[in-house]
């Protein structure tokens, strides 16, 4: 549990084991392998690694290309670049005629800190969720992650995979089988279910420790795949435990929050309580100090939990 | 208020020296893109462009934008020592709370004409402010600055059609071709050359420099505002890093900002330099 390791890191360890045992998969990346980590595969199978300097549309547009050409396709850079920068080729090029492309970006959320607004993607996957086709999943830890990037490699269609900069928290253990759609329950409980993803699973778990302290149980989902959701995860949560939390690294418009509530709404409807950035863009702080501001901290998700449950 | 030569490349050196100073205490940053503009930076803020700190919204003033917002720092201490705000607020840079962002917001810094981070799209956004000054009969200038691997980007070429085709002689834009980007060298990575025959096939007065002289950054931004119809481009060659001996031409000093033990090395140099 106090083993940290970056899913980036995870994603550049796995693509070494992949690519080199399978020709059709071609690695593309905008000037960012450094970061994204596709360097490593670069610099061992150059053949299978192409950079298209920053230019993330185009490289999507050929990522379609080698899609059609029996390819398996992995594009990388960084979250906002490789999602809102080329919205309209990801919705045509790949998602339309449902091409295998895996987007995997990173420096995903908040936790880029430091560099400010403009890196910050916290609506991408709002914005990506609205496109028919696309499996999109944010990895709880490199454990995960491992698991996520293979199980792309060998599942057709289009995926768009959320990393992050930041080393996370190892929380799930080697022997975890990933199913895509299949949420995870971390945690036991009655009171109340947290539904996360991605960083603020920690964040989630330091909330139920406070909690627990208190006397009030609660239920812990790790909904790594966003899309297609597991519903029978949240409605069976809903009738449960009676109170539903979700938090993210992401706007609270459109993306996990968004879409579990527009499961419960039209299920069975039960007190719910939104976490993550609400309505504004981010800033230049450390990605501690960015939590804190937006009420995203454990200590926050716990006092969102007990006025949810207050309203059962 | 002509400056003379040896004064602009006294400033120029203060800018990188605030740029080290800024990045140092701020631990993240990019001092190789933020060195190699710094010279352009400082002709522009102290010489070429109309503009009063004690009124930046002036309706009259040249505009400035720096297309590569990652290098912000330099235009931060042009800033301040032009008097737009403290230069004791330098030192805040990227921290929680400070009007000086990892990348250029407007809406927080006094002197920034847009905010900008994502590459590739303050060319268009620098149309934009030159087709209002034509429209609004005003005779101010608008100067772009971008990065060699910025312009890999297709909106740089959407906008230099544009340019051209509007016939925009009041846009001036500033290539840094300092040979590197993140990944390694232009050439290696996404070759961007030849640009002088690109850039006049899209209908711009090309001109090319040395970016780090100041006489020739000057000499250029005199014959681009005498140049009617055509847009501007001047391709600055230019040294990623420059200023700093051990940071020149090093890709590694894209995006890492220096250490305590390298940021005493750096200023040391830059204050024995001879100028
Ligand atoms: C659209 C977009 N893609 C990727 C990035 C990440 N990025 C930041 S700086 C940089 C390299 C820039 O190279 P260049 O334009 O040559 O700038 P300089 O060498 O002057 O630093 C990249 C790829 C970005 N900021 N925006
Ligand atoms: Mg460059």
């Amino acid at each position: 549990m106090n083993d940290k390791v970056a899913t980036r890191d995870a994603y550049g360890k796995t693509l070494q084991k992949l690519a080199p045992k399978n020709p059709n998969i071609i690695v593309l990346d905008a000037d960012c392998s450094s970061s994204t980590r596709t360097s490593w595969l670069a610099k061992e199978c150059p053949q299978q690694f192409f950079n298209f300097g920053i230019a993330e549309a185009n490289m999507i547009g050929a990522a379609a290309g080698l899609a059609t050409c029996n390819k398996i396709v992995f594009t990388s850079t960084f979250a906002i670049f490789g999602s809102a920068r080329c919205f309209e080729q990801i919705r045509d090029s790949v998602c339309w005629p449902n091409l295998n492309v895996k987007i995997v970006v990173t420096h995903a959320g908040l936790s880029v800190g430091e560099d400010g607004a403009s890196h910050q993607a916290i609506e991408d996957i709002s914005l990506i969720r609205t496109l028919p086709n696309i499996t999109i999943i944010v990895p709880a830890d490199g454990i995960e992650t491992e698991k996520v990037i293979a199980k792309a490699a060998e599942t057709y269609g289009p995926f768009y995979i959320r990393l992050g900069r930041a080393k996370f928290p190892i929380i799930l253990s080697k022997d975890y089988k990933f199913q895509i759609g299949k949420a995870v329950t971390l945690r036991e409980g009655c009171d109340a279910t947290i539904i996360a993803n991605g960083l603020m699973i920690s964040e989630s778990i330091k909330a139920a420790e406070i909690l627990e302290k208190k006397g009030i149980s609660v239920r812990i989902i790790n909904m790594s795949t966003i899309k297609p959701i597991d519903k029978e995860a949240i409605i069976k949560a809903a009738k449960e435990t009676g109170a539903i939390i979700t938090a993210e690294e992401h706007t609270i418009l459109g993306g996990l929050g968004g879409a579990v509530a527009e499961v419960l709404v039209e299920n069975f409807p039960v007190p719910m309580k939104r976490i993550g950035v609400a309505d504004f863009f981010g800033f230049s702080a450390t990605p501690d100090e960015l939590l804190e501001y937006f009420h995203m901290t454990g200590q926050d998700i716990a006092q969102a939990v007990k006025e949810t449950i207050d309203k059962k | 208020m002509a400056k003379s030569v040896i004064e602009l490349k006294k400033i120029a050196r203060k800018i990188r020296v605030l740029i080290i100073k800024m990045l140092t205490e701020a631990g993240s940053g990019h001092p190789g893109g933020s060195l190699s503009i710094a010279d352009i930076i400082t002709a522009l803020y102290f010489e070429i462009m109309n503009h009063d700190p004690k009124n930046p919204k002036w309706p009259q003033r040249d505009r400035f934008i720096l297309s590569k917002g990652h290098c912000v720092p330099a235009q931060y201490a042009a800033l301040a020592l032009c008097g737009y705000f403290d230069e004791e607020l330098l030192m805040t840079l990227r921290k929680f709370n400070s009007p000086l962002q990892g990348h250029p917001d407007m809406t927080r810094t006094t002197g920034l004409e847009i905010s900008s981070g994502s590459l590739g799209q303050g060319l268009s956004v620098g149309c934009g402010m030159a087709i209002a000054g034509k429209y609004d009969q005003k005779d101010y200038r608008v100067y772009v600055a971008m990065g060699d691997g910025e312009i890999q980007e297709g909106q740089v070429w959407e906008a230099a059609m544009s340019a051209a085709h509007y016939k925009l002689d009041n846009l001036c834009a500033f290539i840094d071709y300092n040979k590197l980007q993140i990944d390694g060298k232009v050439e290696d990575i996404m070759n961007v050359s030849p640009l002088q025959s690109k850039w006049t096939a899209f209908g711009w007065n090309v001109l090319e420099i040395d970016g780090n002289n100041m006489e020739e950054i000057l000499n250029a931004c005199y014959k681009a505002k005498n140049t009617k119809d055509n847009p501007t481009v001047i391709i600055a060659h230019t040294t990623k890093g420059k200023g700093v001996s051990f940071m020149e031409g090093v890709v590694g000093f894209h995006g890492v900002a220096p250490t305590k033990e390298e940021c005493e090395k750096a200023l040391k140099e830059l204050q024995e330099e001879v100028i």
